[in-house]
């Protein structure tokens, strides 16, 4: 279905606001992923993040600790998550992403790695621990083969928003709170000033994330952003029907979408 | 070019979240190195606090009996709270409470640096909590106690494999979740700039020490320094002031556990490779696909997959070199210290001692070594006693 399109982060965020769904490749298995994957873009799902699971994720809560160490329990690794994207695409060009601490992508070797990426129509990478100032570790790859490098700009960033926002490419992950991954309750920072400092210098899309959960907090969100992140509420289903998540997920994730519209 | 490389290690492979709070650091430790109401103050804490000068002691019947080289004891064990971390830690405090926190987390594996920690916060008057994995408080009993004691909170780490590596990972999660009143005092020469650095600054005192003392007892430098290396910290501070003096061998002990051909050892550099992980570029114990590997020492201190980020540049370029010492090797070296010269030495540094035990004897009579003791043994002295397979009721 595929063959040499060329699929971009910004189909994500052509039809209005984008919802972005985050799971965890190999949580449960392979095979699930490359099913959760497709049924999520069937809810609405406009760009899908899949992680590759990391021993240690250190920007993770609890649900995505969990969720990796369930990957990783069955052996799940880059070829098998390749090999998952690699049946997406036999059925669908919905925009992916992956999210990944920068480790397992140097062992596998740049190189390789986001040639793969460009093989598979892997859109950008997303990686917690290469920070703006890192950039360099990756950037000329990533350039030779078209891969976005998505910045992360969080609420401590204030000066730096600007900095990073300037040279932002595919999308731009606005951290919606201070801390790890996880479901929140009530998210405080000052979204607004960031998402306005941000459209100041340019015209990438900026999405939110980090601690979204609800539909409440999905339409409070898309008011000011261009799209909404989940990912531990998803993971939780995940982690609560294991299997039998598919449905769940359908319903979920069409429940946030409807009201971000 | 990123900031704080050495050679291609180092560098802040770290959360967005962190990145101001890591620049805001750099920025008040380079004002504050050089503020002579700070360096007095801190100099104050480390002599009448801490006990500095520690005492560098020819250990003359180890000497006679390997019979070769004669053997010095950089008696950092004999620091208040019981090793070197203490020198890192009221640099770091103080640096801390200058730039206005009044909140210190710290990890800790064998419980030194976090027994450090809390003693440099209920000092200094600071909130302290101290990140430890469970399988480390277990092995530390008396530790987690010791830090309760000081006022400190201690969390219990239950995630991963539960030691140092996961202390780390939590301590870090902490950080991110509330950076404006806390500051993370990393105990060792690792993680993200500019904390290799600064405790390597703080730790030189050690080889400052180690230099103006054996030139007053024997008039030269020493021909060896020997430090063990979990992080690096101790061995960064027996070097640091020796890097220019190339006649000065260093080496660094690091841990092999049950055997470097076992899985069950923490030797990184000697069976590590190249990767990113802890804010850093450097040498870490990883298996397949780059997943950081459990790693394994009888010494809790000891027991980190990666290396500070200088050590890994000093062993490209060959200034430094790197070996190991078993569990077997490093008790038999506690034993052995015990007995020899009255000095209980921590499990951690044994594995330094260990080495010199088996060079010692082919070196010359005129050769110097010095030994970097960087922490006391009475921490140990229940789980040798388990090692041996006797039973003891603490």
């Amino acid at each position: 279905m595929s063959d040499k399109k060329n699929i971009k982060i910004a189909d994500a965020f052509k039809d209005g606001k984008a919802f972005i769904g985050f799971l965890t490749a190999g949580d449960p298995t392979i095979e699930k992923t490359v099913k959760y994957v497709l049924a999520m873009e069937e809810a609405g799902c406009d760009l899908v993040e899949i992680g590759i699971p990391f021993s240690d994720p250190v920007a993770e809560g609890p649900v995505i600790q969990e969720a990796n160490i369930r990957a990783l329990s069955n052996n799940t690794n880059t070829d098998d998550v390749f090999e998952a994207i690699r049946q997406i695409r036999e059925k669908s060009d919905v925009p992916l992403v992956f999210l990944t601490y920068i480790n397992p992508v140097f062992y596998y070797g740049y190189d390789k790695f986001f040639k793969r990426c460009q093989e598979l129509n892997v859109c950008g990478i997303i990686s917690p621990d290469l920070p703006y100032d890192e950039k360099d570790e990756i950037l000329e790859v990533t350039q030779k083969y078209g891969i976005d490098i998505i910045s992360l700009i969080a609420p401590t960033s204030k000066e730096r928003i600007q900095m990073i926002a300037r040279e932002a490419t595919g999308f731009i992950y606005v951290v919606s709170s201070l801390g790890v991954t996880g479901m929140r309750s009530e998210i405080r920072t000052d979204l607004e000033s960031i998402l306005s400092d941000i459209k100041e210098v340019t015209d990438v899309p900026a999405a939110v994330g980090f601690g979204i959960n609800t539909p409440e907090q999905a339409e409070n969100i898309a008011k000011v952003a261009d799209g909404v992140i989940v990912g531990s509420a998803i993971v939780n289903i995940i982690a609560e029907h294991g299997e039998n998540a598919r449905e769940h997920l359908v319903n979920y994730v069409k429940s946030m979408k409807d009201t971000i519209l | 070019m990123s900031r704080g490389r050495f050679g291609v290690h180092g560098g802040q492979y770290i959360s967005e979240t962190l990145m101001n709070e890591l620049l805001n650091l750099e920025k008040q430790y380079n004002h504050f190195k050089e503020d002579s109401e700070f360096v007095e103050e801190l100099n104050t804490l480390l002599k009448e606090y801490a006990g500095r000068p520690s005492l560098l002691y020819y250990a003359k019947r180890m000497t006679e009996d390997l019979g070769g080289a004669k053997i010095y004891l950089k008696r950092e064990d004999l620091n208040h709270t019981g090793a070197h971390k203490i020198n890192n830690v009221l640099g770091q405090c103080l640096l801390a409470k200058k730039m206005g926190k009044t909140r210190v987390i710290a990890e800790t594996g064998a419980g030194q640096h976090g027994v450090a920690t809390a003693t440099a916060a209920a000092l200094l008057g600071m909130e302290c909590e101290v990140f430890m994995g469970e399988e480390d408080t277990k092995r530390q009993t008396l530790n987690v106690f010791r830090m309760e004691l000081l006022g400190a909170k201690v969390h219990t780490v239950t995630t991963g494999s539960k030691v140092l590596k996961d202390a780390v990972n939590d301590a870090f999660r902490e950080w991110i979740s509330r950076v404006d009143d806390t500051h993370y005092v990393i105990g060792s020469t690792m993680g993200p700039h500019p904390f290799p650095t600064i405790v390597r600054d703080f730790q030189a005192v050690i080889s400052e020490e180690i230099k103006e003392q054996i030139m007053e007892i024997e008039g030269k430098l020493p021909d060896m320094v020997i430090a063990c290396v979990g992080g690096g910290s101790n061995a960064m501070g027996a070097f640091y002031n020796f890097l220019e003096d190339e006649e000065v061998q260093l080496i660094g002990v690091e841990a092999a556990g049950k055997g470097i051909d076992t899985e069950f050892h923490a030797a990184t550099i000697t069976k590590g490779e190249l990767g990113i992980f802890h804010g850093m570029k450097s040498y870490f114990c990883q298996g397949n696909y780059g997943q950081i590997s459990p790693v394994y020492s009888i010494s809790a201190g000891l027991d980190y997959p990666g290396i500070g980020p200088e050590h890994a540049y000093l062993h490209d370029i060959g200034r430094a070199q790197y070996v190991s010492a078993t569990d077997d090797e490093a008790v038999e070296a506690f034993e052995y210290l015990s007995r020899m010269e009255g000095i209980i030495p921590a499990i951690e540094s044994s594995h330094a001692i260990a080495h010199a035990m088996k060079v010692a004897g082919d070196m010359d009579k005129d050769d110097v070594i010095v030994i970097n003791v960087s922490g006391r043994g009475d921490k140990d002295v229940a789980a040798i006693a388990r090692y041996k397979g006797v039973e003891l009721y603490e």
